[in-house]
């Protein structure tokens, strides 16, 4: 199993704390409201996935938990952290992978990956062997030292995800991290993740396959129009709508049907 | 659909693409800008009658025949605009190449690609002579007003330089293709365009300081040695001098030997573009491979991204052409240090402001790259380093960079004219400074690749950073010729990036 404790103090890690992310009156407004007075918790140590259809405001949700774009209200912890008025300590524990991987062209993985160690402040000790541990089991072995200019999408993709990897996060935030990748590479992304929740980190990643979601989340969470709509374990999800031995996906679609007729 | 028809479609559709992409570089990419960029380059052309008139007003009463020493001034100014449509036609032939996004479709449809491809060359020689056209109008312009209309033959001259430039250009992007591989004709044609653009001045510079100590490139076109190797007064180099004069049989010929030229290129590569955008498509990215230890090195987070800025600086084509020209341009002045340092002429002066002048334009090209042009926004926005320290670790890195490029021309400035080189490094340090800060205050989120077109992302920026140099490098002069003078220009350099800070736009 994958084990690179850099970013960890020691046994603290494992003790139960506060949730990993609490989100309260989560608010934005662009041309109209993105996202109206969300409310969302996500347990430490678990798998958590955000569906919703294409516009919904999943993107704009966690992009507001990474720092990338400032509410217009609400609050926003991660792990105690309040992630508004101490947004350096709490990136020190999360990390996010968007669905289009940002790297650069003329780094190779290892630099890529030895930038952003740097960045978290890891030990090069530390980091270079968890970069070489990360980037083979993504199978990128053969690629260490060649530039990414040259890689597929899915490659850059794993390259990213190794990334946010590399510096041991507590919260990973993913943004459609299977788009792109083919079925090995799926498969192995997948495995990745599930590895760090049961080592207790905690995962959020937004999804349109729904199969993922609900093979692979503790919990799901359904948004719709800037609202959460629905959340549980597939179980409850099934009991709030009176739907027993139904696919997510049905689940899914009467939710979002029903959000629709409503609004 | 016929075959007729159906290229005059593609020809349509190759020209709104080249229309879309200029206007695209005018705007900013920013739509609902049409009219403004229309009227701005109406404005633009009537502006330049001006400095037109201040430079060719005088030759407007010319007459055939010229003497040998105008002939070798007029031929030598019409291969200097050559070389620069030159230039900027193999940058375009390479985009083409490289950047569009159709060649697959086109490629993939039943159509005949050798034709479709001779509509694409015959579309950049169209674009290369229309741009080269709207440059040159102000000037002939002003020879028609002030000399006739004998006159409107140079803008016949205008259009066979561009066709025959353009034709050159899809030649020796395609051979070069041939010979060293799409992989490296990218990088090398981007180095090409830079040196054929300022080559052909900086060379007359250098032959002008070697010769007569100054930096004037007329001092050798106008000499006797010129005048006494130039060919008879009938010789086939005369032709392009002759035809702008209004020579009717010189411009036929030369408008007939352009369009042979270009229907040679269309019809001996057109068969073979395909095969070119195939192999350009198929590499993509090069694979390059980075040899050298792994080892992941320590330090404080700055220095991560301090790190991280030199490689990618390092191994940025478009930078180390930029750089190249740069660096050209100090050549001249370079020369005119080595020769000036035993006789302590007062020529040396002018190495000041050049020096300057190109710090302040290098620093503003680092620093959009190093500031705006971040790959990786999202990853640098949630790293744990506050976005003053990310800025500051990105200044840091760009004034290194001036400093490292610079340093060497300034102690050679020492040994020769202490005082002199420390107005210079001043002036260096300012100028710098300046335009980073500009480019700091106007930042955007962009890609590296989009370099080219940095300065559509805010007009204001581009022209604040340009008037910031020229300002520092005449302040450099001055407080060397005319100290007094000098605080007055200083002030003004200043005002105008003071003004230029109070217009940018606010930020949390």
């Amino acid at each position: 199993m994958f084990a690179c404790n850099a970013n960890r103090d020691g046994d603290d890690f494992m003790k139960p704390g506060p949730s990993a992310l609490e989100v309260r009156g989560l608010t934005k407004r662009f041309d109209r409201p993105a996202i109206d007075a969300l409310d969302l918790t996500v347990r430490a140590g678990e798998f958590y996935a955000l569906v919703g259809p294409n516009g919904a405001g999943k993107t704009t949700t966690l992009r507001m938990v990474a720092g990338l774009l400032r509410p217009d209200a609400g609050s926003v912890g991660i792990f105690g952290i309040d992630a508004l008025r101490e947004p350096v300590a709490a990136k020190q524990v999360m990390a996010w992978v968007s669905d289009e991987p940002m790297i650069y062209d003329k780094l190779t993985p290892l630099e890529y990956l030895e930038f952003v160690a740097g960045l978290w402040g890891i030990e090069p000790r530390i980091s270079q062997a968890c970069a070489h541990e990360l980037l083979g089991s993504l199978g990128l072995a053969p690629n260490l030292s060649e530039r990414c200019e040259g890689f597929s999408k899915g490659m850059r993709q794993k390259v990213a995800l190794a990334g946010a990897l590399v510096h041991d996060p507590r919260l990973i935030i993913l943004d459609e991290p299977l788009t792109g990748l083919d079925a090995v590479s799926a498969r192995h992304v997948k495995g990745l993740l599930g590895e760090r929740v049961r080592a207790g980190c905690t995962v959020i990643m937004t999804t349109h396959i729904l199969e993922v979601a609900e093979r692979m989340a503790d919990r799901i969470g359904v948004i719709a129009s800037g609202k959460l709509v629905a959340e549980g374990t597939l179980t409850e999800l099934r009991q709030q709508n009176g739907r027993t031995n139904t696919s997510l996906e049905d689940l899914f679609i009467a939710l979002v049907d029903v959000k629709a007729d409503a609004a | 659909m016929s075959s007729v028809t159906a290229l005059s479609w593609f020809a349509r559709h190759e020209l709104k693409l080249a229309w879309r992409d200029w206007l695209a570089m005018m705007t900013g990419g920013r739509r609902g800008r049409k009219r403004t960029a229309v009227v701005g380059l109406i404005l633009f052309a009537a502006v330049m009658h001006l400095p037109a008139w201040a430079v060719t007003g005088r030759f407007a009463n010319l007459q055939a025949p010229l003497d040998i020493s105008s002939l070798i001034v007029m031929t030598a100014t019409i291969f200097l605009a050559w070389a620069l449509m030159l230039s900027q036609a193999i940058e375009s032939v390479t985009r083409v190449f490289y950047a569009r996004a159709d060649l697959d479709l086109i490629m993939s449809s039943p159509a005949k690609l050798a034709n479709i491809f001779s509509i694409r060359i015959a579309a950049i020689a169209l674009v290369v002579t229309g741009m080269a056209l709207l440059f040159s109008t102000p000037f002939v312009d002003v020879l028609v007003l002030g000399g006739g209309a004998r006159w409107f033959s140079a803008f016949g001259v205008v259009i066979a330089v561009g066709i025959s430039a353009a034709a050159l250009a899809i030649a020796v992007t395609i051979a070069l293709f041939r010979l060293i591989g799409p992989a490296r004709t990218r990088l090398v044609a981007q180095v090409l365009a830079a040196i054929i653009g300022a080559g052909f001045v900086i060379a007359l510079q250098i032959a002008a300081i070697l010769s007569y100590g100054t930096l004037s490139r007329f001092a050798v076109l106008t000499s006797d040695a010129a005048a006494a190797y130039a060919p008879g007064a009938d010789s086939i180099v005369w032709w392009p001098a002759r035809a702008v004069l209004g020579d009717t049989e010189a411009l036929l010929l030369l408008l007939s030997a352009s369009l042979l030229l270009l229907g040679v290129v269309m019809a001996i590569f057109s068969p073979r573009f395909a095969d070119t955008a195939l192999s350009a498509a198929a590499q993509g990215a090069p694979r390059r491979w980075i040899r050298g230890a792994n080892a992941f090195r320590g330090g404080s987070r700055q220095q991560a991204m301090g790190r991280k800025e030199f490689v990618l600086l390092r191994r940025d084509p478009w930078l180390i052409s930029q750089t190249l020209m740069q660096l050209l341009y100090l050549v001249p002045p370079a020369v005119l240090l080595w020769r000036s340092f035993s006789d302590r002429s007062a020529a040396i002066m002018l190495v000041t402001p050049v020096i300057v002048m190109a710090a302040g334009q290098l620093a503003g090209g680092l620093a959009w790259l190093t500031i705006s042009g971040e790959d990786a926004a999202d990853l640098v926005a949630t790293a744990p380093l506050s976005r003053s320290r990310v800025i500051r670790a990105k200044i840091e890195v760009v004034l290194i960079a001036i400093g490292v490029i610079f340093a060497p021309l300034v102690m050679a400035l020492v040994l020769a004219a202490p005082l002199q080189a420390a107005v210079t490094a001043c002036g260096i340090m300012i100028g710098a400074a300046c335009a980073t800060a500009i480019q700091l205050w106007f930042r955007v989120q962009a890609k590296r690749s989009q370099f080219r077109r940095r300065q559509t992302s805010s007009r204001l920026a581009t022209f604040a950073e340009a008037f910031s140099s020229i300002g520092w490098a005449g302040t450099s002069v001055l407080a060397l010729s005319v100290p007094s003078a000098a605080v007055i220009s200083a002030l003004m350099t200043t005002a105008i990036v003071a003004v230029t800070w109070k217009l940018s736009p606010r930020r949390e």
